[in-house]
């Protein structure tokens, strides 16, 4: 019973990563039905942010988080503009392309730049353990559970309750209406992809803190991941984004738990394929009104 | 202006096909093998600069640099009686088979190498053997530790493929032993890593030569930062310790991770976790009861001068301690300078001929011959860390 408790937030200190990268995917989906294959390369650049304002400046943890979520959404807003907003009027796939260009460039990038090799994060913030009813819970998984929960409230009252939220809500079901009424969809794509990146980068400080280890290639397979969150919960759904997330990571840790690590990311995949074919909207897919 | 260029195209083309064919009949014509024509010798690098192994490749690359640095800068290469310099030629394999191919074809009949340092990987190194063979140039890797990398299918030796490391057996069984002998344990769990013939290899050849019981086999993949799970499951199986064959950026975080569940039993693993990025990244006060298998240790310059040598260069080059990747790199262009002084040539038939008959060289990994399937024979080494510091190293006979 302890050791499934223990899986149980195992699971959902991963879970919360996988929704905060997820939530990004769904964002600009819901918005330009593209799927932005660069996300997990953002999520990467936060990380290297953070890393480098702690080691340079010694900022404390929440100096280095804000920050990295501010230069993400940046870096996520100018690669909407240099690469994704010239191919607006051309095919969807077209696009597709263009964000794995995007992602491998971002990856080689810092690699050419930085070196490949892997390097230890500052440990900003000192590791103690809880121990409750012999259920070993970090002060650190704390953290990121609630941080990705604040980011997401936070992100549900911008889209429900503000003026940009309902904009963003108008160009998501139709941009040709949403500009007659003057919302100028350009704006509120750039702020979409903003928004998206910043919680990327979020999730890269929090799981540099968290891991303690980061490298250019570190977005690729939690990118995959969060993308098939994404659908499970429902491409284009807000909080279907965050349930798919937490969905994926307690699975993860499912497999590995009965001793099946080796097919831990092909149980992810087949998730993916079944939710497909059973439910092709995901889980929370059809509530259009969610569509963001 | 069309068909200008039409012809232009065309001319280009068959001036090209003509020197292909004549770089054919001149190859027929010459003996076998490549041989420098200047006053230096061209030794190529196909390595992993980029890609999955780009850590590994790049601390590969700083070794080659280091080794060829110190050699020119005291002359080159004796070569019956004259010294010729190195000209190094490093390329990018970026981890992958195709580009490890290419990139020989390229070192080979292009830049005409007399001899090729790398790849790092068992994978990409296969794929680099039929250019090889072909060329008739000989390759040392740093690092390709499947025990079948140096052997044709019919169990023949390669013999153009050469290593500076132990091949997987070793190490596995090596571990094994101490697992049994010195650290006593009757149940361990194993965490492999299994996007690698090395972490596979490793495992079982630990597993096959293991006398207590193996609780649990379980796998990661090269990229992977959460771990918990696993380590939850194993701490649920009391087990007296885990062998954990893989490289350093996943055994560090499975060492913090463990030991931050509450885990701490002796963690066991191989020459892939032996780098100061190790403890850096589980944490100097996690890593605890660690001890792995390895060709290099930071403590064998109290013993070997070559390597204490290389410890001090290294450190003045680069500004930090040397990682045994580096070490084993430096070691390749040894085994090379060593074989073309022996040969007393740069035809790279002869250099292949001399690598495989290399006996008592000193170098950084301890004195090394090459034996008949072209694997290294030198000591090896556990080395055990406390509280982040290596503490001791044992020479295992």
């Amino acid at each position: 019973m302890q050791t499934f408790l223990q899986q149980v937030i195992n699971g959902l200190s991963l879970g919360s990563i996988y929704a905060l990268l997820a939530l990004g995917y769904t964002m600009v989906y819901g918005i330009i039905k593209l799927i932005n294959f660069a996300h997990g390369d953002i999520y990467m650049i936060g990380a290297f942010w953070g890393y480098y304002v702690i080691n340079t400046y010694h900022v404390n943890f929440f100096v280095a988080l804000i920050s990295a979520m501010i230069i993400s959404a940046l870096l996520g807003m100018l690669i909407e503009v240099l690469a994704y907003r010239p191919l607006r009027h051309s095919p969807r796939i077209t696009a597709l392309i263009t964000a794995i260009g995007v992602s491998y460039f971002l990856e080689n990038g810092m690699s050419f730049l930085f070196g490949a090799d892997t390097r230890d994060f500052p440990q900003a913030v000192a590791q103690h353990n809880y121990h409750v009813l012999g259920i070993t819970v970090s002060n650190i998984q704390v953290l990121i559970l609630v941080t990705a929960v604040v980011l997401m409230i936070g992100l549900q009252l911008i889209v429900q309750k503000t003026k940009m939220g309902t904009a963003m809500r108008a160009v998501a079901v139709d941009p040709e209406a949403a500009a007659l009424v003057g919302i100028d969809p350009n704006h509120i794509i750039s702020f979409t992809f903003g928004l998206g990146s910043a919680l990327a980068g979020a999730a890269g400080v929090l799981i540099g803190l968290y891991y303690n280890s980061i490298d250019p290639l570190m977005g690729m397979t939690p990118g995959i991941k969060a993308f098939v969150a994404a659908v499970v919960g429902g491409i284009g759904s807000i909080p279907g984004a965050a349930i798919g997330g937490f969905v994926i990571g307690l699975l993860e840790t499912g497999v590995q738990a009965i001793g099946l690590s080796a097919y831990k990311d092909a149980a992810v995949y087949i998730v993916l394929i079944v939710i497909l074919v059973i439910l092709p909207s995901g889980l929370l897919g059809k509530n259009v009104k969610e569509k963001v | 202006m069309k068909q200008t260029m039409k012809k232009v195209v065309a001319a280009a083309a068959a001036v090209m096909s003509v020197g292909i064919m004549a770089g054919c009949s001149a190859k027929f014509a010459t003996t076998k093998g490549n041989e420098s024509t200047g006053d230096t010798i061209k030794i190529g690098m196909n390595i992993e600069l980029s890609g999955a192994a780009g850590g590994y490749g790049n601390q590969m690359k700083q070794g080659f640099q280091l080794a060829v640095k110190q050699i020119n800068a005291k002359g080159g290469i004796q070569v019956g009686d004259k010294k010729m310099k190195i000209t190094p030629v490093i390329q990018d394999n970026k981890s992958t088979t195709s580009g490890s191919a290419s990139v020989t074809a390229q070192l080979t009949a292009k830049d005409k190498v007399s001899a090729i340092v790398g790849p790092a990987t068992t994978n990409d190194g296969t794929a680099a053997i039929p250019n090889l063979t072909k060329a008739s140039v000989p390759s040392v890797s740093p690092s390709a530790t499947d025990p079948n990398y140096t052997l044709q299918k019919n169990g023949k030796v390669q013999p153009y493929v050469f290593r500076a490391c132990f091949n997987n057996d070793l190490q596995g069984e090596t571990a094994a032993h101490y697992a049994d002998n010195t650290i006593k344990a009757k149940k361990v769990a194993i965490l492999e890593d299994n996007s690698s013939d090395y972490g596979t290899g490793l495992a079982k050849a630990f597993k096959q030569a293991f006398k207590g019981t193996i609780v649990s086999t379980q796998s990661f993949q090269e990229g992977d930062k959460d771990f918990n799970a696993l380590i939850t499951a194993i701490k649920a199986k009391n087990v007296d310790a885990i062998y954990v064959p893989g490289y350093y950026s996943e055994a560090g975080l499975i060492i913090k991770q463990a030991r931050q569940a509450g885990v701490d039993v002796p963690i066991i693993g191989s020459d892939g976790m032996a780098d100061p990025k190790l403890a850096q990244i589980a944490g100097a006060t996690n890593t605890n009861d660690i001890y792995y298998t390895t060709p290099f240790s930071t403590k064998s310059g109290e013993t070997n001068a070559v390597a204490k040598a290389f410890m001090t260069d290294f450190k003045a080059e680069y500004s930090e301690d040397a990682p045994t990747f580096s070490a084993l790199a430096y070691d390749s262009v040894l085994m090379i300078k060593q074989a073309i002084e022996d040969a007393k040539s740069t035809n790279s038939v002869k250099i292949a001929n001399a690598l495989a008959k290399i006996k008592d060289m000193p170098a950084v990994t301890g004195t090394t011959s090459v034996d008949k399937n072209h694997d290294p024979e030198k000591p090896i080494v556990i080395e055990s860390m406390q509280n982040g510091k290596v503490v001791a190293a044992t020479a295992v006979k």
